[in-house]
């Protein structure tokens, strides 16, 4: 008989050894080798066992008696440490075995991050069965802390295990959303929050700067500087090919172990499986491609004719409750098209992307049971041009007539359920109707439908204009863009309302019809997030204006303009000599604005950094004339040198600037305050303007003099200073919180009223709220961005990423 | 073909863009998702507004000025506008970003 040597007892091995059994048990006499201390168990099922659902002795796939059956003689616990192709022995530990063929099986091994601390005692791998036994040991302490670092599929199964062993978990994780390779943002949106209902805590963006401890490990210490206390650090970052026995004994490796279509390396009588081999320049880390790899292999040792092909390959997440399923590429390459579909009440989103006729790639969450049907679609490329329309609604819609929306909302059953959040069905809704309700706002208060999250808005009214018939006339509310139906106003309340804290947050739960907004609904969305939650949520430049994130006005050639900062327009000689020289070294255009500041035009992209650095080398920070946010406060020179001066016009000026800058707001925002009612800071048509009198200072708000001009309305008279810039401030809390972005206070005074403005203005409690809520968002928000931008690091981002121009060409 | 390491991945911002000086002109590299990139002619055919400071959503950028829409795919302007921009090869392979390299020999040409 001939002999057969394994190298490797894991999932690809052990379905070659069961087709070769069945199909030929004569053929060969075989000799496995294991570096861990046991036979073949069924690795993938190794998370119910950290989780507690499963025992050990209920994963084992291959049992003694199995072995004992197949002849098979077991060398467990023993590392191959050789392979001498020329007298054809595998060297074990405790001896050689002599082979006719050789079968290579040895997976992967962690990866392991090189950062200091990560040999401590307590910091684990997860891959096999002892891994998982320092886990569950390690969960057995009480209040024990677990690090998982690296949110893909081994690191979440670990966490959710951990968790469900009542670890205190955190998972770490570099990229922005959790099993990036997988899942696209709006899908690990939604994972992060389910993990996170679990009581898992999810850090994204999360990089490893070192592992503590002296004796054991004790925590982890992120790049940002942030510390976390660990009992356990799980690591999870990925998995390397265990190709290093085929290096050492002169196979042909790349990144693994290179085979053919038959399996066989670059030595004809060597084959390799699994993990450890590369097919095409692929390499594998899921178990159905293995098993056909196993199949072909079994097939060559028996000298049949057999061929592996790449298939494409499901991925799904054994974590309960966090249904998703990802198949095939959603995201690199030209020419796709997307179709997404969002249920917010339910959770659930649904992504296909097609190229052409066919469709490459499926992202799903919430709901997973069309997952089989559509990987089945991307695996035979089916030509799906006859059910585009209702493709993502999967297998049961196909083959109906196309849908009239008004038709499918009449042919509802009275039990539908229309409003997901509150559980209303159609029957309620029509019954309300009939009883009296005949607009929105009443069905939704007699009903409590359309009430919570508001998607099922759009329903409701078709709901009544299918009863109501031509008595009711739909409202043409304008929603934000063609993103979505909902207004500005709807959304607004409902990023409050339901704590949207992220921009996939808002994507998903309010049912946005694109994947990521658009220049439209991408900026108000970031401001009303960082008005609402300006802790949690962090900015994103990538949904601002040019000028906004660049920190500059862009000009129409392209170049842009610097407007440091005059406090009350007030300068000195100094910074006029900074402002002069930097004007020269740039060649700059010098302009004295209608803001009371100077303008430097026309100074080029990649300078802009070092101007700034010029700049705020003589003191000056950014004027932000270039944001909707706080532009200038003009003042008149008061009591200080006018004859007619009652207050500090000037000094009053510079305290509302000094609290007030870097703020940002729904559209710009312009002060002034002049020193009597001659008024020569204009005042009386600025956003919040300040007239000072005898008695105090009147403060006007909701002026305009730009596209409409109209004068302030006093909102009060006060007799401090404090006073006059307590109620400005919140004022202007008070408009970041309620206006649609792109409102300037006139507009949104003109929808609220000013009466309401007062009203809430008026009560002391109130006003205190709003400036202590100001004060928060101008602990993230008040700092100068040119300083920010004027460090090395930041400056590179703007030069061009590469010039190619002096790039020699063949 | 031959490809150019034009950088790495990560500094080209997520739904953002960077520069490339090419014998051609600018080209904008843009990054569309996680490991997502396309590029294109920076310049914006209605009044050359550069394309690179546009909003990036989904796989489009609308240009900084005036607001044309652009499907960075087949380089058309979206809706009303007419109009169209250049597009180019590129990949990202290893965290790094790979230019088609036809274009500068064109460009030598
Ligand atoms: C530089 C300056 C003109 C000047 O040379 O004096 C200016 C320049 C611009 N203004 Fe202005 N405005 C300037 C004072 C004003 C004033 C007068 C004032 O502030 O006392 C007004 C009328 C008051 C007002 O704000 O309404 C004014 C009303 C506007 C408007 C109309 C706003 C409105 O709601 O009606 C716009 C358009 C917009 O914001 O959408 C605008 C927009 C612009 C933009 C940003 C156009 C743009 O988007 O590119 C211009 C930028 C030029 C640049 O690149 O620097 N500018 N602009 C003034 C800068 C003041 C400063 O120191 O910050
Ligand atoms: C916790 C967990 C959950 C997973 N969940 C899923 C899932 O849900 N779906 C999915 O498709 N995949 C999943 N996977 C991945 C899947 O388990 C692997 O793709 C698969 O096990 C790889 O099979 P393999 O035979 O190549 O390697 P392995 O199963 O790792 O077997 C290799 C064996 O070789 C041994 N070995 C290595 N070097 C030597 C040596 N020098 N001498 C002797 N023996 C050696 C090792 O000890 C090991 O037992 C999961 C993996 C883990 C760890
Ligand atoms: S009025 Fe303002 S926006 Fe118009 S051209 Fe002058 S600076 Fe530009
Ligand atoms: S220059 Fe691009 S839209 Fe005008």
């Amino acid at each position: 008989m001939k002999k057969l040597v394994v190298i490797g007892a894991g999932m690809a091995s052990g379905r070659v050894l069961e087709h070769l059994f069945e199909s030929a048990p004569d053929a060969y006499e075989v000799t496995l080798f294991n570096a861990e201390n046991r036979g073949n168990y069924n690795r993938i099922m190794l998370s119910p066992v950290l989780s507690g659902e499963k025992s050990y002795e209920e994963i084992v796939t291959h049992d003694e008696a199995w072995y004992a059956a197949n002849k098979v003689t077991c060398r467990f616990g023993e590392h191959v440490v050789g392979i001498d192709r020329a007298r054809k022995v595998v060297i074990g530990q405790n001896g050689e075995v002599p082979f006719d063929k050789l079968l290579i099986a040895t997976g992967s091994a962690p990866f392991i991050i090189p950062v200091q601390g990560k040999d401590l005692p307590g910091v684990v791998s997860y891959r096999d069965l002892d891994d998982t036994e320092a886990m569950i040991e390690a969960a057995g302490t009480r209040d024990a802390k677990a690090v998982v670092i690296g949110g893909g599929l081994l690191g979440l199964e670990a966490a959710a295990g951990l968790r469900l062993r009542g670890m205190d978990v955190t998972v770490l994780h570099l990229m922005g959303h959790l099993m990036e390779r997988q899942l696209d943002e709006a899908a690990g949106y939604l994972l992060k929050r389910d993990l996170e209902k679990r009581g898992i805590r999810v850090i994204t963006r999360a990089s490893t700067a070192a592992i503590l401890g002296e004796e054991r490990v004790e925590g982890v210490l992120l790049e940002d500087s942030t510390g976390l206390k660990a009992d356990l650090v799980v690591m999870a970052v990925g998995i390397r090919p265990e190709a290093r026995l085929a290096t050492d004994a002169g196979l042909e490796t790349g990144r693994a172990i290179v085979v053919d279509a038959q399996m066989v390396t670059s030595d004809p009588d060597i084959l390799a499986v699994g993990e450890c081999v590369e097919f095409d320049g692929n390499l594998f880390g899921l178990v159905a491609p293995l098993y056909d790899q196993a199949k072909v292999a079994a097939a060559t040792l028996l000298g049949e004719p057999s061929a592996f092909v790449m298939r494409e390959t499901a991925t799904k997440l054994k974590v309960t409750g966090c249904d998703l399923f990802s198949a095939g590429d959603f995201a690199e390459k030209d020419g796709r098209e997307d179709i997404v579909y969002r249920d917010p009440g339910r959770g659930i989103y649904k992504r296909l992307v097609l190229e052409g006729e066919k469709l490459v790639g499926a992202v799903m969450y919430g709901d997973t049971a069309d997952g089989g049907w559509f990987h089945g679609l991307i695996k035979d490329q089916t030509d799906i041009s006859e059910m585009r329309e209702t493709l993502i609604f999967g297998p049961a819609y196909q083959g109906g007539a196309a849908l009239d929306p008004m038709a499918a909302v009449a042919a509802l059953p009275a039990d539908a359920e229309i409003c997901g959040c509150n559980g209303v069905c159609k029957g309620r809704i029509v019954e309300a109707i009939e009883g009296g309700a005949h607009s929105l706002d009443d069905v939704r208060a007699v009903t409590k439908a359309s009430g919570s999250c508001g998607t099922c808005t759009g329903l409701v009214e078709q709901v009544l204009a299918v009863t109501l018939g031509d008595a009711f006339e739909l409202p043409t509310a304008k929603p934000v863009c063609g993103c979505t139906d909902l207004t500005h106003e709807d959304v607004r309340r409902l990023i409050k309302a339901q704590e949207l804290k992220s921009q996939p947050a808002v994507w998903q739960e309010l049912g946005w019809k694109t994947p990521n907004g658009c220049h439209v609904c991408r900026p108000a969305v970031n401001f009303y997030l960082l008005a609402d939650w300006p802790l949690e949520y962090q900015d994103d430049p990538q949904s601002r204006f040019v000028n906004e994130r660049n920190h500059a006005n862009i000009q129409k050639d392209g170049t842009y303009s610097v407007m440091p900062r005059m406090w009350g327009g007030m300068t000195n000689p100094e910074e006029l000599i900074a402002i002069a020289e930097a004007a020269k070294k740039y060649g700059a255009t010098v302009k004295v604005t209608g803001g009371q500041r100077i303008d430097l035009l026309g100074v080029k992209k990649e300078d802009l950094p070092a101007i700034w650095a010029d700049l705020n080398g003589a003191g000056m920070v950014s004027g932000h004339a270039y944001s909707k946010g706080l532009r200038t406060v003009k003042t008149c020179v008061g009591s200080d040198w006018c004859r007619f001066g009652t207050q500090d016009s000037t000094g009053l000026g510079i305290k509302l600037e000094k609290r007030l800058w870097g703020s940002w707001t729904p559209h710009k925002v312009k002060l002034a305050v002049s020193g009597c009612p001659r008024n020569c800071a204009e005042a009386t048509c600025k956003d919040v303007g300040v007239v000072c009198v005898d008695s105090g200072y009147q403060v006007g708000v909701g002026g305009a003099a730009g596209m409409d001009v109209k004068e302030t309305e006093r909102l009060v008279d006060v007799a401090t200073e404090e006073e006059a810039i307590e109620w400005t401030v919140a004022f202007v809390q008070l408009y970041r919180e309620n206006a649609k972005y792109l409102d300037r206070p006139y507009k949104w005074i003109a929808k609220v009223g000013l009466d309401w403005v007062k009203e809430v203005l008026s009560d002391p409690a109130e006003r205190a709220a709003l400036v202590g809520r100001f004060d928060i968002s101008q602990s993230v928000y008040q700092k100068d961005p040119w300083a920010e931008r004027a460090r090395p690091e930041a400056a590179r981002r703007f030069l061009p990423l590469a010039d190619l121009t002096l790039e020699a060409a063949e | 073909m031959s490809w150019i390491d034009i950088g790495a991945l990560d500094d080209v911002p997520l739904r953002g863009a960077r520069l490339v000086k090419t014998r051609l002109g600018c080209v904008a590299v843009f990054r569309t998702g996680e490991a997502e990139v396309f590029a294109a002619s920076n310049a914006c055919p209605h009044k050359g507004g550069p394309l690179s400071e546009g909003i990036v959503h989904g796989r489009k950028v609308t240009c900084p000025l005036h607001n044309w829409v652009f499907d960075l795919e087949t380089g058309e302007a979206q809706g009303a506008d007419d109009g169209r921009i250049d597009t180019y090869k590129v990949r990202v392979e290893d965290g790094r970003v790979l230019l088609d390299g036809a274009l500068l020999m064109k460009g030598a040409a």
